[in-house]
């Protein structure tokens, strides 16, 4: 098991090198460098250019010197110093702008896959045990709206349906009082009565692909003539369904666990602009439009690096549930 | 003696072997339509039970639909979608979709008709209230001569497919309301679709040739080559789409004309799609490099290229059929989200997702929701591929019951 979970961790450095590598195209993706674009802002703006401080940046992040000696300077200062670089909007440290949005983040989506399994793994058994039946079809029909509204749409329109028949604004994750207040149980109480607003929309389209995995990955095991055996010899319905081919069926679910955590913060992203969410969304949109690349660059970095990590776990779990992928 | 009734092994593989030679044949059996089923094509058999799915059947109408609309938008759509100056609905802003009677006053029964709209201020918010005048009522007329256009940038025309006739003067036909640019919504859904529905085909066709360039090395091939390629398909499948795409979009500079806009936005989009392909199509390959028809035609002497093309593909492409089709509603999607956050298309480009800009702020929409009816054509568009999708995935495979 050891070697396992050891083989995997070194799988993962690479990947997470090219993730590197690509964030940092991104922070050098728009023209000309960073600095002359914030000076000239900082001219528009009518303030005094601080040469020496200009100097200063330059040297830090390496500018005018070749491509990679700027990425060392970036990844390392991240790996070594906890140094993400200068925000150019906020006037702050990245460093001090990210950490709650991406934890919100990575509560909303994990907590969202987490309500989509809850729903659709009964519905799905239900669906495939009692397959042609009419709450059968009906949830099939309801996978399928679920499949082709996208969370950002569906937010859309239960923002509009809030608005126009409850006159109550959805939006956010916090109330006005507790939007710069620092962590405390009663702003936790108070995120919890938004939260689940997202998070349903979020489960509501991974719901509608999970239930159709689980009904079709069911159907597949029922027909196998194990059931058939733990049948004849009188085990009782409901735990048989349960305890042998519905484990079965769910194996695929679970080792795609990264997959679905990619598209949960996809969907996020989009929702969260929507909602006007305090997570990583909407801060990346800005940070992206007026192109302070070392917080959008830090975002798409940790977005991914989260996904990694979620898939690790993922296959580290399905390892200790089934034995027979831990030998391969 | 015992040996005459018991039968040497000999003799038991004759009687074996001969079996069916006892037997009259039976032409009765056999009815026309077996016959019939027999005979048939491989996509024959498929058409016939791509025609028992339903949904399928009637999403593929839809479909067909939509791309008419699409195509035929300048005769389709009552007015242009970007009107001069002069012929935007000034006085008509923000007015809700017109409401089409087919009874009048007095009870009888018409052609369907619009009443002339009327103008209130709200006394309290000083809002514009739009209500029906019954007095006065327009026909709807069909192939009716409305503003000027050229078609496909062609040649000039004035013929629309329906609108209100000269009677009515300045007020149009709004049959899905007006936008707050004093535009109809109707008209520019249908423009709208042009790009919406077409950049989903162009980039499933970008992703389709690198799915099956790199798929099929890799299925076919196999080993390092194999290897490598599915790193880099896990390692873009693990990485968040729409964060990617976003920040890649960002970086498409912002002066870019529409075309160039339009095709960048695809090649990215694209760019994260073909994965899905890949996947299926080394699948494929994998399943059929085994075959003993591809063993067979390799023995006896197929370039690899005539394995490939001659004999591999024509047995999986239903398959790669039914995937694309599953992956277009995705691609709309995701330019549907990124346009509608301001990084994909821009004005004065038009599609469903810059439509959908207009309904952003929650105000407007509450006062005019009909705003929101983009996302409509985007949901119906994304369920009717998915169906078809489903219909020919089943399809595809013919012969299992």
């Amino acid at each position: 098991m050891a070697i396992f979970i050891l083989r995997r961790v070194l799988y993962m450095i690479p990947t997470l090198i090219v993730i590197s590598f690509l964030s940092f195209v991104i922070i050098q993706a728009p023209p000309g460098d960073f600095l002359t674009s914030y000076a000239a802002q900082l001219r528009a703006q009518g303030d005094e250019v601080d040469e020496a401080r200009l100097e200063a940046l330059r040297v830090r992040y390496g500018l005018g010197e070749p491509f990679y000696k700027q990425y060392w300077k970036w990844i390392s200062g991240i790996l070594l110093r906890n140094d993400w670089g200068q925000s150019m909007e906020w006037q702050k440290p990245v460093k001090d702008l990210i950490w709650e949005r991406l934890a919100l983040t990575a509560a909303l989506s994990l907590s969202s896959l987490f309500v989509s399994w809850f729903i659709a793994i009964p519905i799905g058994v239900y669906s495939a045990t009692h397959q042609y039946s009419w709450l059968d079809y009906l949830m099939t029909f309801f996978s399928f709206v679920g499949l082709g509204t996208p969370g950002f749409l569906l937010a859309l329109i239960i923002m509009y349906l809030a608005q126009s028949q409850l006159g109550m604004n959805v939006g956010g994750l916090f109330s006005n009082e507790y939007m710069l207040a620092p962590w405390s149980l009663a702003k936790f109480v108070d995120m919890l009565k938004h939260i689940w607003i997202p998070m349903v929309i979020l489960a509501f389209g991974s719901t509608a692909g999970n239930i159709r995995i689980t009904r079709a990955n069911l159907l597949d095991e029922l027909n196998k003539p194990y059931v058939e055996t733990a049948r004849a010899k009188g085990l009782r319905e409901n735990r048989l369904i349960w305890k042998y081919p519905v484990r079965v069926a769910l194996n695929p679910f679970f080792s795609t666990v990264g997959w679905s955590l990619a598209s949960l913060i996809s969907g996020t992203t989009l929702v969260a602009l929507v909602l006007s969410l305090q997570t990583t969304g909407p801060m990346l949109l800005r940070a992206l439009t007026s192109q302070d690349m070392y917080l959008a660059g830090s975002f798409i970095l940790l977005l991914s690096t989260l996904t990694v990590v979620g898939t690790l776990i993922s296959d580290i779990a399905l390892a200790i549930a089934d034995p027979r992928i831990r030998v391969n | 003696m015992a040996s005459i009734t018991e039968k040497t092994w000999f003799d038991q593989i004759e009687e074996q072997d001969n079996w069916h030679d006892d037997e009259p044949f039976d032409e009765g059996s056999f009815k026309a339509e077996d016959e019939k089923i027999f005979v048939a094509s491989y996509w024959q058999l498929m058409w016939w039970k791509f025609r028992k799915h339903r949904m399928a059947m009637v999403s593929a109408v839809i479909i067909v639909l939509l791309y008419l609309v699409a195509v035929f938008a300048e005769f389709v759509a009552p007015y242009n979608p970007d009107p001069h100056p002069s012929e935007l609905f000034v006085s008509y802003k923000l007015a809700p979709p017109s409401r089409v009677h087919f009874i009048d006053e007095e009870g009888n029964f018409q052609r369907p008709f619009v009443y002339k709209i009327a103008q209130e201020r709200d006394p309290e918010t000083l809002r514009r209230i739009y209500a029906e005048d019954t007095s006065e009522k327009y026909p709807i007329r069909f192939f009716v001569n409305g503003p000027e256009y050229e078609m496909w940038g062609l040649f000039p025309a004035q013929k629309h497919l329906f609108g209100l006739g000269p009677e009515a003067g300045e007020q149009g036909f709004f049959l899905l309301g007006v936008d707050e640019g004093a535009r109809d919504l109707f008209t520019r859904i249908c423009f709208g679709a042009r790009i919406s529905l077409t950049i989903g085909l162009v980039a499933v066709v970008i992703s389709l040739i690198l799915g099956i360039i790199l798929g099929g090395i890799s299925g076919y091939y196999g080993g390092t080559a194999d290897n490598v390629i599915q790193r880099i398909i896990e390692f873009i499948r693990s990485v968040p789409e729409i964060p990617l795409i976003m920040a890649l979009a960002a970086a498409l500079p912002a002066d870019w004309p529409v075309v160039r806009l339009y095709f960048g936005i695809t090649i990215l989009l694209s760019f994260v799609g073909w994965t899905g392909l890949a996947r299926v199509v080394r699948g494929r390959f994998l399943s059929l490099r085994e075959e003993d028809f591809v063993m067979a035609a390799r023995l006896s002497g197929s370039s690899e290229m005539r394995v490939i093309l001659r004999h591999m593909l024509p047995s999986f492409l239903s398959h790669i059929i039914a995937s694309l089709t599953l992956s277009i509603p995705g691609i709309i999607l995701s330019e549907t989200g990124l346009s509608f956050i301001g990084l994909g298309l821009r004005p004065p480009a038009i599609s469903w997702g810059v439509l959908l800009q207009d309904a952003q702020k929650v105000k407007t929409v509450a006062l005019a929701p009909w705003l929101l009816i983009p996302a409509l054509a985007v949901v119906l568009t994304v369920l009717a591929f998915n169906f078809l999708g489903d219909g020919i995935r089943d399809a595809a495979d013919p012969y299992s019951k």
